[in-house]
């Protein structure tokens, strides 16, 4: 498990830093809500009137004067986005870093299989994406406390579970991908992560683009979907989860006979 | 049992050379060099060796194991010095060889301190302060402490002062005493002469000559240096003569009676007759082939 806790420890600031912001940004969403309701007659009105624009978000499914309805959306945005950026970052450079940063001589002139550094580098990523979540669905239940409001446990536990699930596809796909590179890719991690969030804007906005959500796995992550109907998307999930497999057998494959 | 067995080992890179058919013996106990010009294909073999490249073509063993088949078990017993050692930042020396130490399941904990103190390394400086000298001996510490059977070496001097160098040779030279293999690459061609018994000539990804550094340097032809002389005209087997501070100098490879009878015939103020050193050994092969 050497190379697992040394990727932990490589990376212990980064996790710190990501976890905090993305924490602290949903921990300020949840504290002003209280602000915010005072003003929600009109605003709830205004945010349900917007056409496309409520779609985007999810808006017209869920009410955003009622906690849950508000919480799913923000958590949406804050944790749905900074989380996928996360998860792309961490996996499209857990196999290329070694390389970009010369180190790929060191590490594998040591008498371990390549599958398992891959598959210890795997692990890592993943425990550091359930890292993240934990820390910041704590500071978001906590906040919750503060301002005395809660949502139903199950659609929350959902919507946290969806976050972790959805990362993990990133981190596995990207992870897939970086098996490939010789070095960068973070912008294609970023990029990545970027487009699967609009597609999935799309597929709100019109019925014809409801097929995006098979692709992006914020189709089954959306946060007014889970909320509104109490359950995960099995379809989008099983996709998802395909891909996430096809990237994990993919480092695999190609790293066991790469080219260092 | 060789401790580096290759057969037509090649490599290319897509349609770019890496090596083309390399075969090469390196004797278990033996003290080899392999050298040749940057870009020769030194690291490549090196990088076949390890099993950090595959090969496109032929075959090699380490210590008796395929290449392409035991790798972890060859790793096992190697120790690996690459020409330019990097390592993760934010870690401190010692960190850094404690990894490698854990990376290998091995607790080498004595002896990284022992090869510390004699390379005069401090282990609590992080990696990344460290100047190209004392990355190199993070390195050497990496590969030679956990005692391995085999050391694979790729340029392994580069960033050293010359005491340090000195210090580096010794300690391969009793790693060698104690029966294991010294596989190293360098284009400092008088390192080679003096410290290994062995050496092999790469040249555009082609082995040029494999032999003992004796054989190598004793190819029949002396070189001769005349004060107060003109050439030898009538001579047969002189190359390369030239003028060189005030002396001629000159390679003769003909018989040794007809030199010293040409000699004779001269009456130079001064004579010196003796083998070429390995610098011009090895400039003859590099050359060959430009023409």
């Amino acid at each position: 498990m050497t190379v697992f806790f040394h990727e932990l420890r490589r990376n212990r600031l980064s996790l710190a830093v990501w976890a905090a912001a993305i924490a602290f940004m949903l921990g300020i969403s949840v504290l002003i809500y209280p602000q915010m309701t005072a003003q929600m007659a009109e605003i709830n009105e205004v945010f349900a009137d917007m056409g496309s624009f409520t779609a985007a978000f999810g808006m017209d499914k869920v009410s955003f004067g009622e906690f849950g309805g508000y919480f799913s959306i923000e958590c949406g945005n804050v944790l749905g986005l900074g989380g996928a950026l996360f998860a792309a970052i961490l996996g499209i450079s857990a196999l290329a870093r070694e390389e970009r940063e010369h180190t790929a001589e060191f590490l594998y002139t040591h008498p371990l299989t390549r599958t398992r550094i891959v598959g210890e580098k795997l692990a890592a990523v993943l425990a550091q994406i359930v890292l993240l979540n934990l820390a910041v669905a704590a500071v978001a239940l906590l906040s919750m406390r503060v301002i005395g409001e809660s949502a139903e446990a199950k659609p929350l536990l959902l919507l946290f579970l969806a976050y972790l699930l959805m990362q993990a596809e990133l981190a596995a796909i990207t992870f897939g991908v970086s098996a490939f590179l010789r070095s960068g890719g973070m912008g294609l991690g970023i990029g990545a992560a970027i487009m699967l969030y609009f597609l999935n804007i799309i597929a709100n906005i019109t019925e014809k683009a409801a097929f995006l959500k098979l692709i992006t796995p914020f189709g089954y992550t959306d946060g007014a979907d889970i909320m509104s109907s109490g359950r995960l998307e099995i379809k989008y999930l099983a996709v998802g989860l395909l891909l996430a497999a096809t990237g994990v057998a993919a480092a695999f494959l190609k790293y066991g006979k790469k080219d260092i | 049992m060789e401790a580096i067995r290759t057969e037509a080992l090649s490599k290319y890179y897509g349609k770019a050379r890496g090596i083309t058919d390399v075969s090469l013996t390196v004797e278990q106990g033996g003290f080899y060099g392999f050298i040749g010009p940057n870009g020769a294909g030194k690291s490549t073999t090196i990088r076949l060796l390890l099993g950090l490249i595959s090969a496109t073509g032929g075959r090699a063993e380490v210590l008796g194991m395929d290449i392409s088949r035991e790798r972890t078990r060859i790793l096992e017993k190697t120790g690996y010095l690459p020409s330019e050692a990097a390592f993760y930042g934010g870690m401190r020396v010692r960190d850094i060889i404690a990894l490698s130490a854990r990376l290998r399941k091995k607790d080498c904990a004595a002896e990284a301190r022992r090869l510390c103190e004699r390379l005069e390394l401090d282990d609590s400086r992080r990696v990344e302060e460290l100047s190209l000298g004392n990355r190199k001996k993070v390195g050497i510490v990496c590969a030679m402490q956990h005692r391995p059977e085999l050391y694979i070496l790729d340029e392994p001097t580069s960033g050293l002062d010359p005491l340090m160098q000195q210090e580096f040779y010794a300690l391969l030279r009793e790693r060698n005493a104690e029966g294991a293999t010294v596989f190293l690459s360098s284009h400092v061609l008088s390192e080679v002469a003096r410290w290994c018994t062995h050496a092999a000539v790469i040249r555009d990804g082609r082995l040029l000559a494999a032999d003992s550094v004796e054989r190598l340097l004793h190819t029949g032809a002396k070189r001769v240096t005349l004060r107060g002389a003109s050439a030898p005209a009538e001579l047969e087997g002189v190359r390369d003569a030239r003028e060189e501070n005030g002396a001629l100098t000159f390679l003769y490879g003909g018989k040794p009676a007809e030199l010293l009878a040409a000699l004779a015939a001269l009456a130079p103020e001064d004579v010196t007759i003796s083998d070429p050193d390995l610098e011009e050994v090895f400039m003859h092969y590099y050359a060959k082939g430009d023409a």
